[in-house]
């Protein structure tokens, strides 16, 4: 933990949860839903089934599709949402850059987990119509 | 009186343990059946220290069953038993079966000490007893291990410490808390109403403990009790009777609350503050004693200063699928830390790493990653063919280390023919093309069924096949599939 901040300080700081208080994102920072990479692990690997929703605490991880870079993701960003909430296999690699820490939302738990803090969902959906938009203008 | 050597002096190793707890034995164990030359050192004074102190109530929470329908000697007895180490000679196994009073499915504190110890001795596991590390320093081609001995050079570092030094949680006032490691005996709780900050394994432990003597208890935690991981853990034994009682409006209340502050009352006991969670709204608790069942963590002393990474707010080493620090390379951990080491927790099912039952397995193969490393030629069973849809399938009906570590390890077939277990996380990401593993898993609602792995390109080829009501996964339908990605 960076200067020995806690799991609850590091999560306040993040978009996705700025509307919360004290007391939802103590319910949130659990420690034990959260995950640590060496880099140059691999996350999330395309084909596989049944993975998570993972928030960046810490570090940098790339999207790839078949060796082609798609996306870098820093602290605060989040991902495998699409194949959790579609109950799809994953359509492509995450891979850690640098030690990475991720909070993990068990896939079968992510539902319950968004409709449990409605403005995290809020805030999850902006940012789904923001990358939407940005595909839509790199096409256009 | 002759005056017998200690085993491993000070000096250079290529692998030094530190500890002598199930974790450290197991590993011990696995390096000598691979040649591979270690020092153990501990700073208790025999095997197991942990269950001299913990749990407080005595007895362990997983369980032995000193009788199966397989002979306690056979490989396939592992499976009943979650607490004995595991060895390649009969003899060396179910050693903490044999010291069942038989009261009980799991045993008693000394009943593990016994086990532990029995395994140590008839394994021949050389230990260096009361040599405490103190420090530890990089050197140019491994590590420095400050002991109160003397100093240990070594290429690698395997700790095998537990996770037991008591840790509170950042809340104001939890200093006048007791901790769960200075719990009294019960007796000395009749007729009070007592705080427990946490709900999980110890805060129930304590609860169920107290059930009998308390007037009143309060557990307190910001999130509620997992019950999807309650309907399948050994655990959850501890959990019935204060559930229960909570449950039926009695004198035990779970609550899910963020705790604000504590503070002492003049009369001596305790007041609460927290923010309900689940249910939002103010709480204040009053209570004449109070317990921080907060956790432990492991004992990585100055660890964090040479960079080791953490998980857990701090508590856990954060590891790799072979148990290397994610940082510190040639930093390994056994025994209870191994839970550092996530995996893939495929709908969310963890690891028994942090079990004696899941972390045996992961010491065996631990041994095989570090003999590996330093250049030692491993040998493979090795099949032909033919051979090898039925011993996969053989595998998926009784193979213990996939059973015990559903979706972690895996059984892998190469396309030489060699085959051995192994996390999957780490064949996933380095098989090559012809390869094809196995796995047991469980979903979120419980159903168990076999997974089959294939590399296919740039892509893993992942087969769930169905579960079957006896776990019976020998049939022409799981051949079959094995077959077609073969």
């Amino acid at each position: 933990m960076p200067n020995g901040e806690d799991l609850v300080d590091t999560l306040r700081r993040f978009n996705l949860f700025a509307d919360l208080d004290r007391a939802q994102l103590e319910a949130i920072a659990d420690p034990d839903s959260e995950r640590s990479f060496a880099a140059g692990e691999r996350i999330l690997r395309r084909g596989m089934s049944g993975t998570g929703f993972y928030v960046i605490l810490e570090g940098e991880a790339t999207v790839t599709l078949g060796g082609e870079e798609l996306n870098r993701l820093r602290q605060g960003d989040f991902f495998g949402e699409i194949s959790t909430l579609l109950d799809e296999p994953l359509t492509a690699d995450v891979t850690a850059d640098t030690p990475l820490r991720v909070l993990e939302i068990a896939g079968p738990r992510l539902e319950a987990f968004l409709i449990s803090y409605p403005r995290v969902m809020f805030r999850m959906l902006v940012t789904e119509a923001r990358r939407l938009q940005e595909v839509l203008a790199w096409r256009s | 009186m002759a005056v017998l050597e200690r085993p491993s002096p000070p000096g250079e190793y290529p692998v030094v343990v530190v500890g002598s707890g199930p974790g450290g034995l197991q590993t011990s164990y696995a390096l000598s059946r691979l040649g591979v030359e270690h020092a153990v050192i501990s700073q208790d004074d025999s095997p197991g220290g942990m269950f001299r102190k913990w749990p407080i109530y005595q007895r362990l929470l997983s369980w032995t069953k000193p009788d199966a329908p397989y002979e306690r000697t056979t490989r396939a007895y592992e499976w009943y038993d979650h607490n004995s180490l595991i060895a390649d000679e009969p003899e060396l196994r179910a050693t903490v079966a044999a010291e069942m009073d038989r009261m009980y499915m799991v045993p008693s504190r000394p009943e593990m000490e016994r086990g532990l110890a029995a395994f140590a001795e008839r394994g021949g596991v050389q230990v260096r007893y009361g040599c405490r590390w103190e420090s530890t320093r990089r050197d140019e081609d491994g590590y420095v291990l400050v002991t109160s001995d003397g100093e240990y050079r070594c290429r690698a570092v395997v700790f095998a410490l537990g996770v037991t030094d008591p840790w509170k949680s950042p809340i104001p006032g939890i200093e006048e808390v007791p901790h769960y490691a200075e719990t009294p005996v019960p007796r000395e709780f009749e007729g009070k109403r007592v705080l427990i900050i946490g709900k999980r394994n110890s805060g129930f432990e304590i609860a169920d403990g107290l059930e009998p003597w308390a007037r009143q208890i309060f557990l307190v935690s910001p999130r509620p009790v997992q019950a999807a991981v309650l309907s399948v853990a050994t655990v959850r034994v501890r959990y019935f009777e204060p559930l229960e009682d909570a449950s039926w409006g009695g004198g035990t209340f779970a609550l899910d609350a963020a705790v604000e502050r504590i503070e002492r009352t003049e009369s001596g006991g305790f007041r609460l503050h927290a923010q309900g969670t689940t249910r939002p709204g103010e709480i204040t608790l009053e209570a004449e004693a109070a317990i921080a069942a907060t956790g432990f963590r492991a004992p990585i002393q100055d660890l964090r200063e040479l960079g080791l990474g953490t998980v857990g707010d701090g508590r856990i080493p954060a590891l790799t699928p072979y148990w290397e620090s994610t940082t510190l390379e040639n930093v390994y951990f056994a025994g209870n830390a191994m839970q550092g080491a996530a995996g893939l927790r495929k709908n969310g099912v963890g690891s028994a790493s942090g079990t004696v039952s899941g972390f045996r397995y992961n010491a065996r193969l631990l041994a095989q990653h570090i003999a590996k490393r330093l250049g030692h030629k491993l040998e493979w069973q090795r099949l032909g063919r033919d051979e090898i849809v039925p011993f996969l399938v053989e595998q998926l009906r009784g193979g213990s280390e996939i059973w015990t570590q559903k979706g972690y390890l895996a059984r892998a077939v190469y396309p030489d023919g060699t085959t051995h277990v192994l996390p999957l996380a780490h064949f996933l990401d380095h098989c090559e093309q012809g390869s094809i593993a196995v796995t047991i898993e469980m979903n979120a609602e419980g159903a168990i069924y076999p997974v089959a792995y294939a590399r296919a390109g740039e892509e893993i080829d992942e087969k769930q096949l169905p579960p079957q009501h006896l776990n019976d996964f020998t049939g022409g339908e799981y051949r079959d599939a094995l077959e077609s990605l073969l």
